[in-house]
This record gives structure tokens, sequence and C-alpha cells, in this order.
């Protein structure tokens, strides 16, 4: 503990509003020195945006800052820097054309006596202070070439260098290799010893519960627990990230979906065995019988969406095989997958899924261009045949087919691009997050789209970070954490519990 | 404040301008110009001076229409000057042996030039603004290398005649622009490449998910707009009759990109005007010839071109704000 018992840095009661969403509300949040602060929650749950005002890149709406106990206003990220607060984001941001010296110096690099850069004392130095983070490369070379993990330590070294009282590290070890995580916990614990306040992002229990002291737990922009992680035991850990009271897990009556489907039986129509991709996949293996949901559960970053892009063919696997009604594909890409009758909605609809600023018809119609053409000239006719059966079976509410898609609401958006998908005949759905972001009426419409499809005898794969629709959606759910399977959930195991349980146990 | 309310009483209202200016204005500023030139511009509407307003927009007409295409992609093509470079360097060399294949020569360098844009943008991953910078210097370095660094002067009477005579008294390069801007027309609107086309250019991360094959929509783009490109440098050497390696096609692409994004073609893709890429092209021509018809110095005309090109870039901007 330092001199002082004045808390290194706090917020009180701040709030944030963007348009549409409440990011922050009456949030709390004090970080001690020489204290490793957990700060946990699920996508949208307000994380990025508190530390976005911790350091400054935000100004909150309402609450209070205060820095060693006095109230401070930071009007930018310099304030922030200049209050000695230190931030690792996700991505590195640095400058990949130059040195990693120049890198590791920008902005207060040595000066020889003519008042000109010392390159001689920088490359010598910083080779020194990297060699204590194990990275032995030349230092004289591009940072752009070195390994993210490399470039992550970089960026970690020169946080640490600017006398930091607070350092924030924001999923630090995405891009890192066990012996890189190793290295990162040793400069941790140096930091931790030197009285370093440390705000950690990770969605990795294991990672939590050995690092970091306290923990804040965030969901929809509220302060949901706030506490020694010692108290909190990791089935509790994940209730509260995910929002599901243990004790209050009722089957049913949450979504639309209706009971068990009777799974034809027989062959899979997919199967997964052994996908293996750096850092996002490892082992991967499951299987889908036809008319069967198989939910994919986990927390964010356990390698849900990387499966199903892997399974469609737009992540580059280092081995293993997808397999579609016995039929192995040979070179696994998207249009691969989709001749073989994989479909794939993916998580961002805006970014992956729809063409925007086409209409309704130009995007349902994109997939399955070649078969409604011929000698490559499209069938106007047959295209407006397709469009039409789709826009009525799904209920598509537009001012008609040539609407842009970018002016739909987003259950009308995430339903065009659901035709799309069936407009191509496929035997297997990828559907990644088919709710997110849409009205009640929407979402309960596509709900009961996936359980209809499903007895039509498609197998479909469901991911839903929403755990009621994941539970009460799927026959059977596979669990994954840190980019492999952790469990699998059958029959009377598919409960809300049971869910939480598995991805809470400890990597044995 | 009484303005907008005047325009609603018309049925147009502030939005609705600003939604249609970038589509229709091509069209607007294009039928002002030639109203303005028929009330002050001497024998303007005599055929003869059509006739040179028409053969001077020829190749213009027929590279921009390329442009247009890679645009539509996100992309954009500098190399289309060099590519005309190279397609006139091939003429002569087999001209000899009929005029045939000397134009199929020009155009197999056309084919190769897109072949690497297309290859270096989709495969290597290249910026086209960097790929296709590149081919503009290689492009014309290897047409001067192909020409000898000479100047050639064409006899042959066939080949000639392409940029001399005419059909129902139009010159053939005006047809042959013509029948280009109605196939571009069809590829766009009618088949599965332009529709693929057009998905990528918009969202190409979505494109890819749906089974587009991305790379062969972007290689095909490009080879098309260098073989167009080529054929520009065709007709223009057959209406010059000489092949000069070192001049033709010389900052032909700005006026390509011109005329597409005065044609109302946004930068940023997923949209193709092909009628708006002619009308932008034929805008851009008939303001140089009407301010040198009325004694206005070159310099001028750039001025004004220079105007026009940020109000149709601004008011595009406006459009795809969402």
């Amino acid at each position: 503990m330092s001199a002082s018992d004045a808390p290194l840095l706090e917020v009180v009661g701040v709030s944030k509003q963007f348009p549409g969403v409440r990011a922050l509300d009456d949030v709390s949040f004090t970080l001690r020195a020489g204290e490793v602060h957990a700060l946990v929650g699920e996508n949208g749950a307000g994380k990025s945006t508190l530390i976005k005002v911790l350091t400054g890149v935000y100004q909150p709406d309402g609450g209070d800052l205060r820095h060693l106990g006095k109230p401070v206003t930071f009007n930018g990220p310099l304030d922030a820097q200049a209050a000695g607060i230190s931030t690792i984001y996700q991505e590195v941001n640095l400058v990949p054309l130059m040195s990693v010296a120049r890198n590791l110096f920008l902005g207060r690099e040595p000066r020889n006596r003519f008042g000109l850069v010392d390159v001689a004392r920088m490359n010598r130095e910083a080779a020194e202070i990297l060699a204590g983070y194990g990275i032995t490369s030349d230092v004289r070379r591009p940072l752009g070439l070195m390994a993210l993990g490399a470039q992550q330590m970089v960026a970690l070294a020169r946080a640490v260098m600017v006398d930091a009282r607070v350092v924030v590290m924001d999923e630090p070890t995405s891009s890192l290799e066990p012996r890189e995580v190793e290295t990162l916990f040793g400069v941790i614990q140096r930091l931790h010893e030197r009285g370093v306040g440390i705000i950690y992002v990770s969605h990795r229990l294991d990672e939590l519960y050995r690092i970091c002291d306290a923990v804040t737990i965030l969901r929809d922009g509220k302060l949901v627990h706030t506490g020694l992680i010692k108290d909190l035991d990791r089935l509790q850990l994940v209730s509260h990230m995910l929002g599901r009271p243990m004790s209050d897990v009722r089957k049913a009556g949450f979504t639309s979906f209706g009971g068990e489907h009777s799974a034809a039986g027989g062959k899979p129509v997919l199967r997964c065995a052994d996908l293996n991709s750096r850092h996002k996949l490892t082992g991967i293996s499951f299987e889908v019988l036809p008319g069967e949901v198989v939910g994919l559960g986990g927390l964010l970053g356990a390698g849900r969406s990387e499966t199903i892009k892997a399974v469609a063919g737009a992540l580059p696997l280092d081995s293993g095989t997808v397999e579609v009604d016995g039929t192995t594909l040979r070179r696994p890409n998207p249009v691969a997958a989709l001749k073989a009758g994989i479909a794939v909605q993916p998580e961002d609809r805006k970014a992956e899924g729809l063409a925007l600023g086409l209409s309704i018809r130009e995007n349902i119609a994109l997939a399955v261009l070649p078969r409604l053409s011929t000698a490559g000239v499209v069938s106007e006719r047959k295209i407006d045949k397709i469009v039409e059966t789709f826009i009525s079976r799904l209920r598509i509410k537009a001012s008609g087919p040539h609407q842009r898609v970018g002016d739909l609401s987003g259950g009308n958006q995430q339903k065009v691009l659901l035709a799309r998908l069936l407009a191509t005949g496929p035997k297997v759905l990828l559907l990644d997050e088919p709710t997110r972001g849409i009205d009640v009426g929407a979402k309960a419409e596509v709900q009961a789209l996936i359980d209809e499809l499903a007895a039509e005898g498609l197998g479909v794969v469901l991911v839903s970070s929403d755990a009621e629709e994941l539970v009460e959606g799927s026959d059977r759910v596979v669990v994954l954490r840190d980019g492999a399977v952790a469990g699998e959930l059958r029959g009377d195991e598919v409960t809300t519990e049971h869910l939480m349980n598995v991805i809470a146990t400890a990597a044995s | 404040m009484t303005a907008p309310s005047l325009a609603k009483s018309r049925g147009f209202d502030a939005a609705t301008v600003r939604r249609l200016l970038p589509v229709y204005g091509v069209y607007v500023a294009l039928a002002v110009l030639v109203l303005f030139n028929i009330a002050w511009t001497d024998n303007f509407l005599a055929w003869n001076n059509l006739r040179i307003q028409l053969v001077q927009v020829t190749p213009v007409v027929i590279v921009a229409l390329g442009m247009a295409l890679v645009i539509g992609t996100e992309g954009i093509d500098l190399s289309v000057g060099s590519v005309m470079a190279l397609g006139a360097a091939l003429i002569p060399l087999y001209l000899g042996y009929g005029m045939i294949p000397a134009i199929a020569l020009a155009v197999v360098g056309g084919v190769f030039v897109g072949l690497v844009n297309g290859g270096l943008v989709a495969f290597v991953g290249l910026q086209p603004i960097v790929a296709t910078l590149a081919m503009l210097v290689a492009g014309r370095g290897i047409a001067l290398v192909v020409s000898n660094g000479k100047y050639k002067d064409i006899r042959d009477k066939d080949f000639l005649a392409i940029g001399t005579d005419a059909f129902l008294g139009v010159p053939y390069t005006v047809w042959i622009a013509a029948v280009l801007a109605v196939v571009v027309g069809f590829v766009v609107r009618r088949t599965v490449f332009g529709r693929r086309l057009l998905a990528v250019g918009d969202n190409r991360a979505a494109a890819q998910l749906a089974g587009v094959p991305v790379k062969r929509v972007l290689i095909t783009v490009y080879v098309i707009a260098a073989v167009l490109a080529a054929i520009a440098g065709v007709i223009q050497v057959s209406r010059i009759g000489s092949a000069d390696a070192s001049r033709i096609g010389l900052l032909i692409e700005l006026s390509a990109i011109t005329a597409v994004v005065v044609g109302g073609t946004p930068l940023t893709g997923g949209k193709v005007r092909v009628l708006g890429t002619v009308a932008g092209a034929f805008l851009m021509q008939l303001l140089t010839a009407t301010m040198i018809a009325n004694n206005l110095k070159d310099s001028t005309a750039q001025m004004v071109q220079a105007v026009i090109i940020l109000v149709a870039v601004y008011t595009a901007r406006e459009r795809r704000t969402r």
C-alpha cells in the first residue's frame, strides 16, 4: 500500500449517454494503489465506456472523477496521461512503420548535445529495457514486422516507462502466446509491488482469479457487483455477468422457442473435427444432426464466433475438417461452404452481413445469383419470384423490394439476411446472435422461425449471449472456453444453471 | 425563409433536391450548357461542330466506362492512360499481318495490365490507388520500350478508316463508344457479374460471406477497365494516324475519374451510373469547348471544371450520410 490511503482513481455515480443507449448508468469504481482490479462484463456492458471515461477519451455526463482523492476533469487523453494513467489497448496503438526503439521512446527520445535524437543511446537503452520483457529482437527494425504479442509487450514497456501510476490493460492476453502471458504476469507482479494500480479487462476467468485482487462487474451499463475477487466464486461471477440469478431460472416462458425438436436421427448433417486455428481455436469438434439445434455457449471471446467463421470457411484453419452430409469440404472457403450447403449469419450484420446501400431484392438474391441466371444474365422474373416468396414468408416490412436495406429497422434487416441464407436452400444454418439488436416482436418471430426450420430438417448452430435464448432454443449446448470445447449439455442438463456451471469450471 | 416554403409549394423540398441533385444534376448542367451554346455560340448546332465534339469526347467516354466499374467496387484505376499508350504502341507491331491481329494484340496488352492490377488488389491486398499508380508508371515505360521511344506513323488504310470513316454520318469511333456504353450498362444492370460487383463495392466482407467470389470479381473489373483503355488507345491511334507512346492518354485518368464522379457515381462504391458517366464526360468536354468558343482561356475552363467536381463530390457526400 502506498503512503496515502486515498484511492489512485475513483469515479462516483458516473453516467454516459449515447444516442439511443445509456452506456453507463450511475457507476462507481475505485482503484487503490498496488491493486490489480478486474473489470468484467459481456458485450455492451459498458467496460470500454468506463475505461474511456477514466482515460479522458470521453467526458461523463454526470458523476465525479477523483484522482488521488481530488476531483479532476480530464479534457482529453493527454490530461489523463499527465496524471499518470497509461492505457494498453486491445489493438496495439503504436506506429508500425517506425523502429521498435523509436516507438518505445516516442515523444521523449534521448537527445545528444546538439539537440538531435541520440539514436545509438536510444537503441541501446531500448534493447536493455525490452530484454527485461523477454524480447531480444533487433530494436532497429520496424515495429510492424514483430509478432502481435511482441508488439503488445513493447506497448506495455512503453506504458510502464512513463512512470505510470495507473495502467489500464484491455484484453492484453488475447493475442499472446502462453510464454508471453507468463512474461506479462511477471510484469504485472512487478508493477503491483511498485504500488501501481492496474485495471485488467479480460474474459479469461483463470487469469482473473490468478492475478486480480478485486473485481467490478458491469452489465447493461450498470454496476452489478464490486469487491474482492476471493470473496466471489466463479459461478457467482458468471451469474452476475450473465444476469441470471441462480435460483430464479424458470424453464420456458422467456422466449418464443417451442420444446425439443425430434432430431430425425441418422447421420449428422454437419461434423466438425479437430478445428485448430492459432490463438483462436483448439481442437473444436462437434456434430449437428438434421433437425437439431446445437447451441454454442461460452463467454465473450470463448471462440463462438470464431467457430462459426471457421465452419463457414471464413477463418483460416491450421488443421481440422468440416464435413457436410458426409462430404468433407476440400478447401474451406466461403464459396465452397455455401455450395456444400452451409449458410452463415454473421454476428455483425451491418459490417459483414448486408450490403446496406443495396436494395432488399439485391441482398436476398446475392448468394443465389448463378441459380437465377442464364449464361451470366440474371432473370428479373426469377429474382422477383424468390424475393416475393421470402418477403411474405418472413413478413419483412418494407415499402417494397426496392427499398434500401440500410433504411430498414434492425429486425427487418435481420430478416432480409435470413432470407438470403434460406434462399440458398441450405442444409446447415449457422446463426451468430440472430436476435441481437432487434425489437421484441421481431425477436419472437426469428426465434419461431429457427424452430420451424429445424422442424423442416435443417441442422442449426446457434450462438447467443442471451443464456435464456441459448438454453431454450437449443437441443444440445456445446460450451466453449478459451477456444476449446469445455463441455456439452444434453437433455435435462440444458439449463442456464448447468451452462453457468460449465463456463465457471476451472480448466483442469 | 420564403425560399424553402416556395419550393415546397411546387412539390420540392430541400431534402428531395439534395437526394436528386447528385443523380440528375449532371443532366441539368448538361442541358443548361447546351441551351447556352445554342443561344450564344455561333454554329454550335452545325453538324461539323457536333461531330468534332463527339469525336473528341470518345476516348474519355470509353475509359470512363471502365473507371466507373472500378469505382463501383470502391477502387480506382490510375493506370488507364498508360494502358492507352501501351495499346497504341502495340498497334504498329502486328499491323503488317492486318488490322485484326494488331487490335487483338493491343487488347491482350490491356488484359495483361488488368490482370496485374487486379492481382495486386485482390490477392496481394494492395490499395487500388497504389497498385494502379505502379502500373501508371510501369505501363508507360513498357509502352516506350515496345515502341523504342519512337513516334510511328500508321499507313494501313483499313485501320485508319476506323478513325476517319463514318456510318450514317456518325464516325465509327463514336459508334464504338456508344455500343460499349450500352454493353457496360447491360453488364451492370442485368448480369450476375454486375450485381456482384455492386455488392463487393457496397460491403466486401458481406459479399465474401454470401459466397461471392470477391477476388474473381475484382480481377475481372480491372481487366475490363484496362481492355477498355486499350481500345481507347487503338481508337486514338486510328484517329490521329500515329502511335506516340509518350503522349497518348496523358492525364486521361483524371478526365475519366471526373466524368464518373460528376456523373453521380459515389467514390464509396456500391453504385455505378453508366449513363451519368457518359453525360459527365460530355459535360466536361462541352465546358472546355464552350470556353474556347467564347474566347475564354483554357485555364478558366480548368477552374470551372474544378468547381463542378467539388460540387459533384459535395452533393454525393451529403447523400451517402447514413
